[in-house]
């Protein structure tokens, strides 16, 4: 196994282990729609990067940082309206990243795997897994409080706002961590699917936080090693390996097992 | 200096105005019942009163007084995998609050381990109730609000909860703030009343304050059959 594949193996485990927390914490915040449309604006930075021949990262983690904005600031608005502008500005970030990225680099910026990792982004990488790491065990407590009931968690003292802008943040950041590996398109998946497999076995909080950051590492793992043995694309390969333990745990659940 | 004097509230919710005039205190100890007809902004004064919502005109606390909320529902989706010990834990995080006096708090309650340990979703409706109050009691609250803890229950359930309510403000010296559609509760245990009809209409002891011409104002001619022996 060469140095970068190595980087690219640590790496991709340490992002799904990040990925299983944020996940979990997204689907009970029922957020996952606002998800989807923060991976997919990652896409016109994505092309954006590619077209100036620059780090495709630092174009991601622009628009990522504009979406962020964008998405928080729509949330609080509410209502009907803001799900159909969301639902809006998804494809629009999809259909512009689309145009704006070179052809030969499409498949790469929606399906992931561009480029190898070297030493400076290898210890970027686990760096930003650090933080996010960090933020979700500092903030655990109030994200508890408002997933239960804002107001309950507003009459206790918590600023929900800013929680839950602090909370988007670190979805952008995770997002950005796992766009190398699965690109605009997919990365959103590698946040949802092992998180909807711990809430199939999960019967408690820990439980269900630890269940989704193991499906998610078992899954990139896997993934890597099936995608290199078999020569497949490592995106959907992960992709894959996620959504048939999601399918496991649907059949583990239908007999009544659970943790 | 009482616990809270609100004076010359109004609030607005997207440009429309909910409520008027609004002007009470509550006294340390003291039993206070906010009462009003489906939509007089009951719920939203006491949202406003716990810094929820916004609001024009003046709520001012004695000091760091301690409070606690006891909503009418959560519109939480009660399939995520959190307990009632979640609950608890998280509260006392935050507002820095030892495992001992979690424990003491469930003590008071008499919350069972399998109360504590239930995913939230899978508890019955009068559990769910007692949690929530263990959560609002967790802290050592000087006043708790209680909006309509009794909607949905059936006529005992009311009675122990009316009773767990008065044995906190009996033993605890805690000051409940009650929303309720129920005078018998009004009659029996506040020590003042306000009545909201989308403003303050009244505002004193049950039995001087409730005449029949606001019983009338606030829910119509049937009060008076309903609750004529209180007059």
């Amino acid at each position: 196994m060469t140095q970068a594949n190595t980087f690219s193996v640590i790496l991709g485990v340490a992002t799904a282990l990040v990925s299983g927390l944020v996940g979990s914490f997204a689907l009970m915040k029922r957020m996952t729609l606002a998800g989807d449309v923060v991976s997919h604006l990652a896409l016109p930075g994505l092309g954006l990067a590619f077209l100036w021949h620059i780090n495709p990262l630092i174009g991601a983690a622009a628009t990522l940082a504009i979406g962020i904005v964008l998405i928080d600031a729509l949330q609080r608005r509410g209502g009907l309206a803001t799900e159909t502008a969301i639902g809006v500005v998804f494809v629009a970030a999809l259909a512009i990243g689309t145009l704006l990225t070179p052809q030969e680099d499409l498949i790469d910026a929606l399906f992931g795997g561009f480029g190898a990792i070297g030493v400076t982004g290898f210890s970027l990488g686990l760096a930003g897994c650090a933080v996010v790491l960090v933020t979700i065990y500092l903030i655990r407590h109030k994200l508890i409080l408002i997933i239960f009931s804002s107001d309950l968690a507003q009459s206790v003292g918590i600023h929900v706002r800013r929680i839950n802008f602090l909370y988007l943040a670190i979805f952008g950041l995770t997002i950005l961590l796992g766009v190398h590996f699965l690109g605009a398109l997919l990365v959103g998946a590698m946040i949802i699917v092992p998180a909807a497999v711990g809430r199939q076995l999960a019967r408690t909080l820990d439980s269900f936080l630890l269940i989704s950051s193991l499906a998610g590492m078992l899954s990139v793992g896997t993934g890597f090693a099936v995608a290199g043995i078999w020569h497949l694309a490592l995106g959907p390969t992960i992709v894959g390996v996620a959504s048939a333990l999601f399918t496991l745990s649907l059949a583990a659940r239908e007999k009544g097992s659970g943790l | 200096m009482p616990l809270v004097r609100v004076s010359n509230l109004s609030i607005t919710l997207d440009q429309r105005p909910i409520l008027r005039d609004v002007n009470f205190e509550v006294d340390e100890g003291e039993a206070v019942a906010i009462i009003g007809p489906n939509g007089s902004g009951k719920t939203v004064l006491v949202k406003a009163m716990l810094g929820i919502l916004p609001y024009e005109g003046e709520i001012v606390w004695n000091g760091a007084v301690t409070r606690g909320y006891v909503p009418q529902k959560i519109d939480a989706d009660r399939s995520v995998p959190l307990n009632v010990r979640n609950l608890l834990e998280s509260k006392a995080a935050v507002i820095g609050r030892s495992k001992a006096e979690i424990a003491e708090t469930i003590g008071r309650l008499g919350l069972t381990d399998e109360i504590l340990t239930t995913q939230i979703g899978h508890l019955s409706g009068g559990q769910f109730q007692r949690a929530l109050i263990a959560f609002a009691l967790l802290g050592n609250p000087q006043i708790i609000f209680f909006d309509e803890p009794t909607a949905s229950m059936d006529e005992p359930g009311e009675e122990q909860m009316y009773h767990l309510i008065h044995r906190l403000h009996e033993d605890l010296r805690i000051s409940p703030v009650v929303v309720s559609h129920d005078l018998t509760f009004v009659y029996r245990y506040a020590d003042r009343v306000l009545c909201l009809n989308r403003a303050g209409i009244c505002f004193g002891p049950p039995r001087g304050v409730l005449t029949a011409a606001v019983l009338t104002q606030l829910f119509g001619q049937r009060a008076i059959y309903e609750h004529g022996e209180h007059l």
